[in-house]
């Protein structure tokens, strides 16, 4: 079974590809390129087409397949309307399947159910991601609100995290909310 | 207590009813809460608005009709009880075909336009190459309306020229690289190819037919069922946003919001120019007033006609190579709801029409139309052949088509 995967993200395309390669028998075509992708898709003959729902090429590929009915391999979206819970949890990860018109159902479903898995991995790494980026910065901004009282109070630095500590706890707010309001403040009229 | 929908959209000046009923007010004071899903395609928004992540969406009108024949996938069926506003898009041209074929510094004449680039279309046959065009999609009014000027022109599409689909975010690099020599699309996007410099706007689909559908709001049929009180008042509000919309002192304001990174994610000043109806047409070139470009509010132009439902099924036959089907062209009609336009609007003292459909492309001048509430009169609808679209006989009108 040959599946193209188009992706212009790179990252993510690898990460499918690597769920996918558990199945027995599949090629698997990355196609991360916006440029000349109906000539690939053409050239590659695939059976399934994966897509991310976020790819602003799918109304070309849409326009490719309703063509390609005409041709040897007609290729269109959720062929069967049985698998209407597959392609509403295809949906929700965010991606979309094109097969081959008489593909076998099941062989189909593996690969959505795959593809989905890994969409859906993607998505918590890059959440996971977001959060570690998130919590650098917090501690950045706690460290230079920090340093700005330790310079202008002239005392220690655990001295100086206490000082944030309490007021954050006096006002019930987070810490590097405290740390945020210092530095703002140090910016506009500390220097 | 405030009532939660979520709409679809493509980052286009015609989404705008939706996104400013919620930036104003209006859907707030109609007990409702907008909350906006921007996709970039017009399949993601479909898939979105077929699984539920959207209750209702900026949609392509012919989309919405082939969505519940089920062409392409199987049939599922949408409702629009509201029209997104009439006409708003143009023909932009490469610069050097535009020099071959337009007359300049106006808006061209349709009819010379499509002669001399019939010509041109002749001229490059004889040398073996074949023009091609981009439309948003299969199923537009864009696809639609190009075809039919250029039919009536002589140039039969697909046939003695190409059309293939070219999101709207590329039209500019595809004209820049030479992969369609022009292109149908909605605004902002003739303008940023105009500011790109590599393309010039030669003609408005308000041209092609004065008053044409565009977007329509778009439903599943049993959602628009469960959440009809919600629909009702969508239309309300979205009704207030266009009188905001189409009042001159409001203009700069509200290409600013749908500028903002969350909707259009674009260029004020670009987005002013098709809400203003002032397009720069080639670039450097000054602004020129087509009073008609975008048309919205006035005349009930909301109103879901029936007859252009009807019409835009026409097309689709026209163009896919299909036989009439009485059966599809009542699936297609009711996919257009006046009724529940008529139901969201009775007793608010906005304009409602007498009839739900009419002959489309038969007024050249002003005409009073009977109302079911307050006084109506409609300027003009017309397709810049002369052709008239009656609903009642389909298979009559597509035999005179060339």
């Amino acid at each position: 079974m040959r599946i193209a995967i188009v992706d212009e993200r790179a990252a993510r395309a690898s990460v499918i590809e690597e769920g996918l390669r558990e199945l027995a028998g599949c090629e698997i075509f990355i196609l991360a390129e916006r440029k000349g992708l109906l000539a690939r898709i053409e050239e590659i003959s695939p059976d399934i087409v994966l897509i991310d729902l976020g790819n602003p090429s799918r109304d070309v590929l849409e326009e490719y397949f309703a063509v390609s009915r005409a041709l040897a391999r007609p290729i269109a979206m959720f062929v069967d309307q049985a698998d209407d819970q597959a392609i509403g949890a295809s949906i929700d990860a965010g991606v979309s399947a094109y097969v081959v018109d008489g593909l076998h159902a099941g062989r189909i479903r593996a690969v959505v159910d795959l593809a989905v898995k890994r969409f859906n991995a993607f998505a918590r790494l890059q959440a996971d991601l977001a959060e570690a980026k998130g919590k650098l910065a917090e501690r950045e901004t706690v460290d230079r609100a920090k340093r700005i009282l330790m310079d202008s109070k002239g005392i220690t630095e655990p001295e100086a995290y206490g000082e944030l500590r309490r007021k954050a706890m006096q006002s019930s707010r987070r810490i590097v909310d405290i740390a945020e309001a210092v530095v703002t403040a140090h910016e506009l009229i500390g220097k | 207590m405030s009532e939660k929908l979520t709409i679809g959209f493509l980052p286009l000046v015609d989404a705008c009813l939706p996104i400013l009923a919620q930036e104003h007010g209006f859907a707030e004071e109609a007990g409702l809460t907008l909350d906006f899903v921007r996709d970039v395609s017009w399949a993601t928004v479909l898939d979105r608005l077929l699984y539920g992540h959207s209750d209702a969406a900026h949609m392509l009108a012919p989309l919405a009709i082939a969505t519940t024949l089920g062409r392409n996938r199987p049939p599922q069926p949408l409702s629009a009880p509201f029209v997104l506003g009439l006409n708003g898009n143009a023909v932009t041209l490469s610069n050097d075909l535009a020099a071959r074929v337009s007359a300049g510094e106006t808006l061209g004449n349709p009819r010379v336009l499509g002669e001399n680039l019939a010509r041109e279309v002749r001229d490059l046959a004889a040398r073996g190459v074949k023009l091609r065009f981009g439309v948003v999609h299969r199923y537009s009014s864009h696809s639609y309306m190009l075809r039919y000027w250029l039919a009536a022109c002589g140039i039969r599409p697909d046939r003695d020229i190409e059309i293939v689909t070219v999101p709207p975010p590329f039209v500019a690099d595809a004209l820049a690289s030479g992969e369609v020599h022009g292109a149908c699309v909605g605004e902002p996007w003739n303008s940023v190819c105009v500011e790109r410099g590599v393309g010039t706007i030669v003609l408005a689909t308000a041209q092609i037919w004065l008053r044409g559908v565009e977007k329509v709001l778009a439903l599943r049929e049993p959602v628009l069922e469960d959440r009809r009180p919600a629909t009702e008042a969508l239309i309300r509000a979205m009704r207030k946003a266009g009188r905001h919309f189409v009042q001159p002192e409001n203009w700069q304001a509200n290409a600013e919001i749908l500028a903002r990174p969350e909707y259009l994610d674009g260029d004020a000043g670009l987005i002013l120019r098709s809400i203003s109806d002032r397009l720069v047409l080639h670039k450097g070139g000054g602004p020129v007033h087509y009073s008609d470009f975008m048309f919205q509010y006035r005349e009930a132009a909301n109103f879901p006609w029936v007859s252009q439902a009807e019409w835009l099924y026409s097309q689709m036959l026209r163009w896919d190579g299909l036989a009439y089907s009485a059966e599809d062209a009542q699936a297609a009609a009711r996919v257009f709801r006046p009724d529940v336009y008529r139901t969201a609007l009775m007793g608010t003292g906005d304009i409602l029409p007498g009839a739900s459909s009419k002959v489309e492309g038969s007024l050249r001048g002003l005409t009073s139309v009977t109302a079911q509430q307050g006084s109506m009169v409609l300027a003009q609808n017309s397709f810049f052949d002369g052709g008239v679209f009656d609903p009642d006989d389909i298979p009559g009108y597509l035999a005179q088509r060339p």
